[in-house]
């Protein structure tokens, strides 16, 4: 059966009243959860996951395809109608998007964003549907030492590209990778860092440990610098755009969509790259010079199709090779793994339903997305509002239903406890959170494929290197390591100028 | 940015970031060398990956130490509600704390009804909210609206506690 047939029984599945149903109310919780400040995409799967512990899995799964894009939507708009963005992706859309809403063009940017989202997040989807089984084709042929080199992409990339300090990047992934040994070896059935207690055994639950670091993280962290001065909110009608700003949108959407899906696709490092080079390009072809800096649309709707497409294209290496290139991707493995599916070359066969009825859901969502979004942004503006402390206490309070009620023990609040104290110190001294989880997440199934690799070999070294494929990566890995540094010195000698810019994305890591 | 005087205070407490790691790292090799070599199939056994997590940690904690001591500084995380302008607030931070274990120890006892309405009257007050009714009742029906959607609508039985036969 080839990808056209297996989609259309995808959308058989997906089409089902009640799947969707949950189709619907993903996108609703996600767009509600993910609009309100300070809630990334990642948190809002995180502490949305309790909801779905009842469900089958495939009815688990569309829901999360609605919570994943509307929670990116919601995360634009907090970012346009409040500036400061809470998620790196964001960050490029803020630069101009807040200042069209501050000339009273809010209604614009956030269509630009809505109708973007929905071209770069079908395209992208499409993107998926086409590339998948071909890199499963390939991923089928990978040996362990492929694997294991691919996943030491994704962690040099993760700690590498996000944060200003790389020290401190890697310091996070290898606390992140000493979470993830705890609990007994699979191989050989020790305890590894349990402490002797029992509960640690089976390894902390990645719901814990997610909504942990970003949720409890989050709120101690807020609640120690609460601004007193309620932040300003751009008050906005419903989302629509002239004439002139679809004339100028289309191209940026699909350039955008270019840009952003090869990136999301390639285990490297989530969407700051692709954002901000969208927003370079879209400055450089744009007739209108003189309106970037003060809220052009192309800077807009470049980067939030860009990000979208990333988003799609992230969905390639997670369902393929189990590899999750950001903190979302990440905490929806986490998910898969909670329901005992392993993604990976053999998820399309042995999960077709599971697989196609997402990929479909994901086209579904995209389109109740746009059409949820388009009349109720004035509504999610008025989220804005809420009150903080009810805000952040209703993070706690979710964040602790969450905990307890994925082993019914009260263990895994004082585990919440700890973690969030951990994101705490994490965002006050500058470590990124997202190579934590990352590390946390891949850190167990890296060790798995290097033990594998390295028995194959005998214990030779040249094991985890003796393949075409991985001696690739390893070559990738060092382009990785040296380009960025040295396209970063040559820009600083040439262009003082775009690199407030750039410096200013890097900023906001989450 | 600061004073001379907070930023060498700052620059102690980073150290202690770098501590943090040795001890992680040290805690990981000690772990590690206990295990026992034997039943592991393969060449590199149990111990080996935490060895090598353990010994990551510790050089990272060296470069981190060194980094600070050159003048470093870690970038404090920004948001839409963060004012970086003041320090920690470690007295709203300790009553966060305080409802967040005043639920973990009733919630076995008394039931989440009743300790997620402590948890959220308890934040909520931590967090400079005074409307003390309002903030009572929304608790209240958060706690009891949480407890009937997650036993009811999605079969994760919260536990009732005190309120057993009530609700």
């Amino acid at each position: 059966m080839n990808a056209f047939t297996e989609l259309l029984n995808g959308f058989a599945t997906a089409a089902h009243p009640t799947n969707l149903l949950y189709a619907f109310l993903g996108v609703l919780l996600g767009t509600a959860i993910g609009v309100l400040p300070g809630i990334g995409p990642a948190m809002t799967i995180a502490l949305l996951l309790p909801l779905t512990y009842s469900l089958e899995p495939t009815q688990a799964f569309i829901m999360f395809a609605g919570i994943y894009y509307g929670g990116m939507y919601g995360g634009s708009t907090t970012s346009i109608l409040l500036n400061t963005p809470g998620e790196s992706a964001s960050v490029v859309t803020a630069i101009e998007g807040n200042k069209m809403a501050r000339r009273g063009r809010a209604a614009a940017a956030l269509a630009t964003a809505a109708i973007g989202s929905f071209v770069a997040g079908t395209i992208g989807t499409l993107g998926l549907a086409l590339l998948a089984p071909a890199v499963v084709k390939l991923a089928i042929k990978m040996g362990a030492p492929d694997y294991f080199a691919v996943m030491v992409l994704a962690f040099i990339a993760v700690t590498t590209v996000l944060g200003s300090s790389k020290v401190r990047g890697l310091a996070a992934l290898a606390i992140g990778l000493l979470i993830g040994l705890i609990g007994i070896d699979p191989t050989s059935g020790q305890q590894r860092l349990t402490l002797g207690i029992p509960e640690l055994a089976d390894g902390i639950d990645v719901v814990v440990v997610a909504v942990g670091l970003f949720a409890v993280g989050e709120a101690l962290w807020i609640a120690a610098h609460l601004r007193r001065t309620p932040a300003e909110i751009i008050p906005v009608g419903a989302a629509r755009m002239n004439r002139e700003d679809w004339r100028r949108s289309w191209k940026p959407w699909l350039r955008g969509t270019v840009i952003g899906f090869p990136f999301g696709a390639i285990p490297a490092g989530g969407a700051e790259i692709p954002t901000f080079l969208s927003y370079v390009t879209e400055k450089k072809l744009t007739k209108h010079p003189e309106e970037f800096g003060k809220g052009a649309i192309e800077g807009v709707a470049g980067p939030e199709a860009t990000n979208n497409a990333s988003a799609a294209g992230g969905l390639v290496p997670l369902l393929t090779l189990g590899i999750p290139t950001t903190a979302t991707a990440a905490v929806m493995l986490g998910a898969f793994q909670g329901y005992g599916i392993q993604p990976g070359p053999r998820l399309l066969q042995t999960q077709p339903e599971l697989v196609w009825g997402l990929v479909a859901s994901l086209f579904i969502g995209n389109a109740i997305l746009l059409a949820l979004n388009l009349p109720l942004a004035p509504m999610w503006a008025k989220l804005l509002r809420i009150p903080r402390p009810y805000l952040y206490a209703g993070i706690l309070f979710f964040a602790s239903i969450g905990a307890y009620a994925a082993n019914l023990s009260t263990f895994d609040l004082w585990l919440l406890l700890v973690l969030g104290g951990l994101g705490f110190a994490m965002r006050r001294y500058g470590l990124p959170v997202v190579p934590a989880i990352i590390g946390i997440i891949l850190g167990p199934t890296a060790e798995e494929q290097m033990r594998r690799a390295l028995q194959i070999s005998d214990g030779e070294v040249s094991g985890l290197y003796n393949t075409w494929f991985s001696k690739a990566v390893y070559v990738v890995i060092l382009l990785v390591l040296v380009v960025p540094p040295l396209v970063g010195w040559i820009r600083n000698r040439r262009r003082p100028k775009d690199n407030d810019v750039l410096q200013h994305a890097e900023k906001t890591g989450d | 940015m600061s004073t001379p005087s907070t930023s060498v205070k700052q620059g102690r407490s980073e150290l202690g970031v770098a501590l943090l790691l040795l001890v992680l790292g040290g805690w990981a090799v000690v772990d590690a060398l206990r295990l026992t070599e034997q039943q592991s199939p393969g060449p590199i056994d149990a111990k080996t990956i935490p060895l090598v997590v353990g010994g990551l940690l510790i050089l990272t904690a060296v470069l981190l130490a060194i980094d600070v001591l050159r003048g470093g500084r870690g970038e404090q995380e920004a948001g839409e509600d963060v004012d970086l302008g003041h320090g920690s607030d470690w007295k709203t931070l300790g009553l966060l704390a305080a409802a967040f274990l005043a639920n973990i120890l009733l919630i076995d006892r008394l039931g989440w009804p009743i300790s997620g309405a402590v948890l959220f009257f308890g934040t909520a007050f931590a967090l400079g909210s005074r409307h003390l009714i309002r903030n009572a009742i929304i608790s209240i029906v958060l706690s009891v609206g949480s407890w009937y959607l997650f036993n009811l609508a999605l079969g994760i039985a919260l536990p009732v506690g005190i309120l057993k036969g009530i609700l």
